[in-house]
């Protein structure tokens, strides 16, 4: 064969049309195949929380829990204001907008675990101009991390301030040596939040705030009856935080 | 046409130089930024827009603003706007890139800007807001431009200039509106969520905005040879005060409407604004002072013989867009965030940072600004229409 530019020509368009099928094959292949899911994966209509704050009621009690979430989703501690959080405590005043001028000494002192509501009605999915958070069909309300362009207009909507903005580099703020494998650390610029430990429930688990809180805070599915939250709605009573604002939050407290 | 912008007196080439000397300057904080985060600016958990989201609103009001001279020489065949209408189409470009940028340099991670429309979504009002923008300053290039380069060449504006001036009324009501809608739909922040904050938008952007414009116009007449005619500045003039009027009576319906009514939510982001709560009374002083310029700005607009004298308007012109400019792009934001979703007061105030990033912004805004006015002011000079008289020939710029 000799070497004309013609030939060469050719032979570079079917080395590229070959590119071009096999590339397209294997994207194909991937299609079809899906997400790969855990046959031990945790699924619910509705996923919601209750938390008994008799039994977690205390700010040491709850930084247990926001230790464990903290490290589960390698969260940085930044000691300014510019600070990102998940799951905190708070007293009853900033949590629940029903102030009460002669409450009763165990309300006053009592500290409340703060995160996300995901909200049935969730202003931050509304709102956000990319859909980088997002509501699953199981009532959780996501976040994808690199669709996110950080316009924190999902942080102005939010009535109950779960979302925080990273607004420097968080990996300067974790431990390297002691990060959780299993979950991406983030980049600066984006927005995130507690994400009911979708990560965890794909192989089984139940969140981590919960397995560390001896009892005291219970994770079902709101749409079966026999759920153990149901159980304990029913058993007790519950408030949720700004009801008036017809968001629906997910996450019950028992006074 | 624009080759206008290119030649002109040693004046116009130090304040071109100079603008661009800001730009450069003030890119390398930006640069900070970009490398570091928006951690250099004042901003926090809490209050999560600031002073760059804030001139962003301040801004889309100056943008909307030039309707008032485009609709009465449009709908109303007022004449002795013509002269002034291109002004008010080219202030709005300037706007609007002022408005994109301060867009850009809030967000934390400007390279995936576009994913606003890769992923179209409906239902979130900063989409609308990006088009309702991106539309107005194509609206606004195209009649500009076109009508102006028709006046150059003796010819008459084409019929579609026209149409296109009509939607771009209408238009600029709407990007003011969306504006508002970003913030009045937002459950749980007491001082946004009121069906009047539009209006009101509507009504400190029609005062504050032409005053701007104003301003900049007489400043145009002093360093050119281009005199607008006094019937035109009086009338807009005129315009202004009364919009400033319904911007005062408009706040007034909120205090009545928090404190008549009593409820803690709605009083609390304005005693927030000018009592201070909780101790903190940051923002007090600012407040008073835009209630003092502001009734200053009425009191020095509303006799006609004040208003008409020329010497003063610029004056009153000045306090009124300070007075409006606390209101709108301080008070608004950090009103809007305080007391914070756990009803405690978090306290901003912008880094230099931020304020130098925010001059690059605004020193790109004033030279589209001034170059867009060369070219408009060169034009008409050729054509030798709203000229000085031929005395004053020498202080051309």
């Amino acid at each position: 064969m000799s070497h004309t530019r013609r030939n060469f020509l050719k032979f570079m368009g079917l080395a590229a049309a070959g590119l071009c099928a096999g590339s397209a094959g294997s994207a194909l292949a991937a299609a079809e195949a899906g997400p790969v899911r855990a046959a031990d994966a945790l699924k619910a209509k509705r996923w919601a929380m209750v938390i008994d704050t008799t039994k977690v009621g205390t700010k040491e009690t709850i930084d247990v829990l926001a230790k464990a979430c903290h490290h589960a989703h390698n969260v940085p501690d930044i000691p300014t204001k510019q600070n990102v959080k998940w799951i905190w405590a708070a007293s009853y005043d900033e949590a629940f907008d029903q102030p009460n001028d002669h409450g009763n000494d165990a309300m006053e002192k009592r500290e409340f675990a703060l995160l996300c509501n995901h909200c049935t009605h969730p202003p931050c999915v509304r709102v956000c101009p990319t859909q980088a958070t997002f509501q699953r069909p199981d009532g959780i309300v996501a976040m994808d991390y690199h669709r996110c362009i950080g316009c924190r207009y999902c942080m102005a909507a939010c009535p109950f301030g779960a979302r925080s903005f990273n607004f420097m580099e968080p990996r300067l703020y974790l431990d390297l040596n002691n990060l959780n494998k299993e979950f991406p650390t983030r980049m600066r610029g984006v927005v995130e939040k507690c994400n009911f430990c979708v990560d965890r429930l794909a192989h089984g688990k139940q969140p981590a705030c919960v397995e560390a809180s001896n009892g005291a805070l219970a994770f079902g599915d709101l749409s079966d009856p026999n759920s153990e939250v149901r159980k304990l709605l029913r058993e007790h009573y519950t408030i949720r935080r700004k009801p008036s604002l017809g968001t629906e939050p997910g996450v019950y407290y028992i006074i | 046409m624009l080759e206008k912008a290119l030649k002109g007196s040693p004046k116009y080439y130090l304040w071109i130089g100079f603008l661009l000397l800001v730009i450069a300057g003030a890119s390398s904080v930006y640069i900070t930024q970009l490398i570091h985060g928006l951690t250099i600016t004042g901003m926090s958990r809490d209050v999560s827009w600031g002073f760059y989201i804030a001139q962003f609103t301040y801004l889309v009001g100056l943008a909307a603003s030039g309707v008032m001279i485009v609709l009465p020489y449009y709908f109303h065949h007022y004449k002795k706007f013509k002269d002034l209408v291109i002004f008010g189409e080219f202030m709005a470009i300037g706007a609007v890139v002022m408005c994109l940028g301060f867009i850009v340099v809030d967000i934390g991670q400007p390279q995936r800007m576009l994913n606003v429309l890769l992923f179209p979504t409906p239902n979130s009002i900063l989409f609308w807001d990006m088009v309702v923008l991106n539309g107005y300053l194509i609206l606004n290039l195209l009649v500009g431009w076109t009508c102006l380069e028709c006046d150059r060449q003796h010819m008459p504006h084409p019929k579609w200039t026209k149409v296109v001036a009509y939607v771009s009324i209408i238009w600029a009501f709407s990007i003011h509106t969306v504006t508002a809608f970003l913030y009045q739909g937002l459950p749980g922040r007491h001082y946004w969520l009121t069906a009047i904050l539009a209006a009101r938008f509507l009504a400190s952007a029609f005062c504050s905005g032409p005053a701007i414009l104003l301003l900049v116009i007489m400043l145009t007449e002093k360093l050119t040879t281009f005199k607008a005619e006094a019937e035109g500045v009086a009338t807009l003039a005129k315009i202004i005060v009364y919009a400033m009027c319904v911007n005062v009576f408009f706040f007034l319906l909120e205090v009545f409407s928090a404190f008549y009514s009593n409820i803690p939510e709605h009083m609390n982001s304005l005693i927030y604004l000018f009592k201070g709560l909780d101790g903190h009374t940051e923002l007090v002083p600012y407040m008073w002072t835009a209630v003092a310029f502001g009734l200053g700005s009425l009191a020095l607009l509303i006799p006609p013989k004040l208003r008409d004298n020329r010497k003063l308007l610029p004056w009153s012109l000045g306090i009124l867009v300070i007075a409006t400019w606390i209101d709108k792009g301080l008070g608004l934001l950090i009103g809007g965030f305080n007391p914070s979703p756990f009803d405690t007061v978090a306290p901003y105030w912008p880094t230099g940072k931020e304020l130098i990033v925010s001059l690059m912004i605004y020193a790109t805004g004033a030279l589209v600004v001034t170059i867009l006015f060369k070219v408009a002011t060169e034009v008409k000079q050729e054509l030798g229409v709203s000229q000085k008289p031929a005395v004053s020939l020498e202080t051309e710029a």
